[in-house]
């Protein structure tokens, strides 16, 4: 009564083979990410250890720790994210929620795709102009986090209006027959159900931003420093700079040293990134629908 | 109450809500036009009429919804308690006086408790005690609260459809509303929990004045005093709504609509 006719044989393989293909596919795409894992620990575990988290650079470098560079990202990232978090959801909000459907409007979306096919060296550049010049902010910590700022505005922007469009219309038109104004329907239904979503942008952000070196690098972040640095309006040196230099800059390095950045650096993001995910995960089994 | 006095009772009641020469557009699109009619206070005033006849449009119109719609327009009179709407200056004061009943539920992703409070709150209550007793009336109005009383903390989100639906009712009461509006209410909702509310409706007659959409003829006959017969974007006709459904009307197109010969 059921038995297969060549048809339904002929479905299931092509089934099989597409299966198979696709995870292989998959498959292949993890594999970069274990391997490059992979080798860092390998090479650049030997590396670790409290000294080399928390002390400075000695002997050009070769010697000591790197945590100048440590604490240099850290608030690269935590300024660029007060620059453009905010300005980022604002302006996300305004797109989505009020702006009218017209050329202008438009033209702003469009802009704001390109703003992120720029090249990362373009905005090194608008930062050296604009920040350090134009503001008079000097190579600094303020002016290398807003030009990081102005490169991930996009990435935010765009999670935030995509998060947004995901509440359903009509959870809005439930609330504005109601008699709420659009800010009320805003602030007690669209944006604590587009709250995961929006921190989505936020982690990839933070990613960007920590990993990012051109633009830093005529901004605000040096080679080398002796002090920590003791306000905004001061360089410091950042992790992914000291990366590239101690690569190849830097004459009798000790191999294990730029694995060991290399694995800082990574271990930091996906620290960010795990503690944005876990909280998403909480939010997310508070508001359902 | 006899036939004759029943007619005159509505007529003498004053004029809850006013239409004259109203016309919906949407860009070059007429979705409504030549509607001339008025809601009296207390009475059940059905709309019935094939899906695309405008009904919806309708109760946008009425609540202001074009406000949140470029692309729709609005022409003629709308009045509500005599006052034009597109004349108020608080909009949002209108709307609270009306409340909307969708024909999906919109079971807002906040606890039972928050979606009935949500409006008192828009309205700045905040005091605690005072919005148990809103929830728990509206809740209790709505036939809901011996179902939910024991987890208004859950999500209103994931309540069954039936529910859901006699939460957005609680949540439309909780405005204190002197006009309601429902539209096809009963299309998510099972003939069991549509009887229930049908009865909550027929109590509701007493405190306000409701407007309901409907696709369902018999629906109508049940709940209406007046019923007016939406058609292709125009209003064939109104009348009171046994009338109707005895033959007695105006225009043939009305009989075969009750008399589900199309639609």
């Amino acid at each position: 009564m059921f038995e297969a006719t060549l048809l339904n044989r002929r479905n299931k393989t092509t089934q099989k083979l597409f299966r198979m293909a696709l995870g292989g596919m998959t498959g292949l795409l993890i594999l970069p990410v274990i391997l490059i894992l992979g080798m860092l620990i390998w090479k650049g575990s030997s590396a670790i250890s409290f000294e080399f988290l928390f002390t400075g650079p000695t002997q050009g470098m070769t010697a000591g720790g790197i945590f100048p560079a440590l604490l240099g990202t850290v608030l690269l990232v935590v300024v660029a994210l007060l620059a453009s978090v905010p300005l980022g959801i604002a302006a996300a909000i305004y797109l989505s929620e009020y702006a009218p459907d017209n050329w202008f409007t438009r033209a702003i979306n469009l802009a704001i795709i390109n703003l992120a096919g720029v090249p990362s060296i373009v905005h090194a550049l608008f930062g050296v102009g604009a920040f350090v010049i134009f503001f008079r902010f000097g190579t600094s910590i303020l002016a290398a986090s807003l030009t990081l700022a102005i490169m991930t505005l996009p990435v935010v922007i765009v999670a935030t209006r995509e998060s947004l469009q995901a509440v359903p219309l009509a959870f809005r038109e439930a609330c504005w027959n109601m008699g709420a104004t659009r800010w009320q329907t805003i602030r007690r239904v669209v944006l604590p159900n587009a709250i995961t979503g929006i921190l989505t942008g936020v982690i990839l952000e933070v990613s960007r931003t920590a990993g990012e070196t051109a633009p830093i690098m005529f901004t605000g972040a040096a080679f080398f420093l002796p002090l920590l640095p003791q306000s905004v309006f001061d360089q410091t040196m950042a992790l992914s700079l000291h990366l590239f230099v101690v690569s190849t800059q830097v004459p009798n390095m000790p191999e294990n040293v730029p694995y060991g950045v290399a694995l800082v650096l990574i271990s930091m993001v996906l620290l960010m990134n795990s503690l944005s995910i876990a909280l998403r995960m909480y939010l997310r089994g508070k508001k359902k629908w | 109450m006899s036939e004759v006095s029943a007619r005159a009772a509505i007529a003498d009641r004053p004029v809850k809500l006013g239409v004259a020469g109203l016309r919906i557009r949407y860009g070059g699109v007429t979705a409504l036009e030549s509607v001339s009619l008025d809601v009296h206070e207390h009475e059940i005033f059905g709309i019935i009429g094939p899906s695309n006849a405008g009904k919806t449009s309708f109760l946008k119109a009425i609540n202001r919804m074009d406000m949140f719609d470029p692309g729709m327009q609005v022409e003629g009179q709308i009045t509500f308690n005599g006052v034009d709407t597109h004349k108020v200056r608080n909009v949002y004061g209108l709307r609270r006086r009306i409340g909307v009943v969708f024909p999906l539920p919109v079971g807002l992703p906040l606890s039972v408790y928050d979606n009935v409070a949500l409006s008192p709150r828009l309205g700045g209550l905040k005091d605690r005690a005072e919005l148990d007793v809103i929830v728990e009336r509206c809740l209790r109005r709505a036939a809901l609260w011996d179902e939910v009383k024991d987890r208004l903390s859950s999500l209103g989100s994931m309540l069954s459809g039936g529910q859901q639906q006699r939460l957005t009712i609680a949540r439309a009461l909780s405005q204190d509303p002197e006009l309601l509006m429902l539209d096809e209410f009963s299309i998510a909702v099972d003939p069991v929990t549509t009887m229930r509310i049908e009865d909550v409706l027929k109590e509701l007659r007493s405190e306000l004045t409701i407007v309901l959409v409907t696709n369902l003829v018999q629906q109508a006959r049940r709940l209406a005093d007046r019923t007016a017969f939406f058609l292709d974007g125009q209003c064939i006709e109104v009348g009171v709504t046994e009338d109707l459904f005895t033959g007695e009307v105006k225009d043939p197109r009305t009989r075969d609509y009750v008399e589900g010969r199309f639609g």
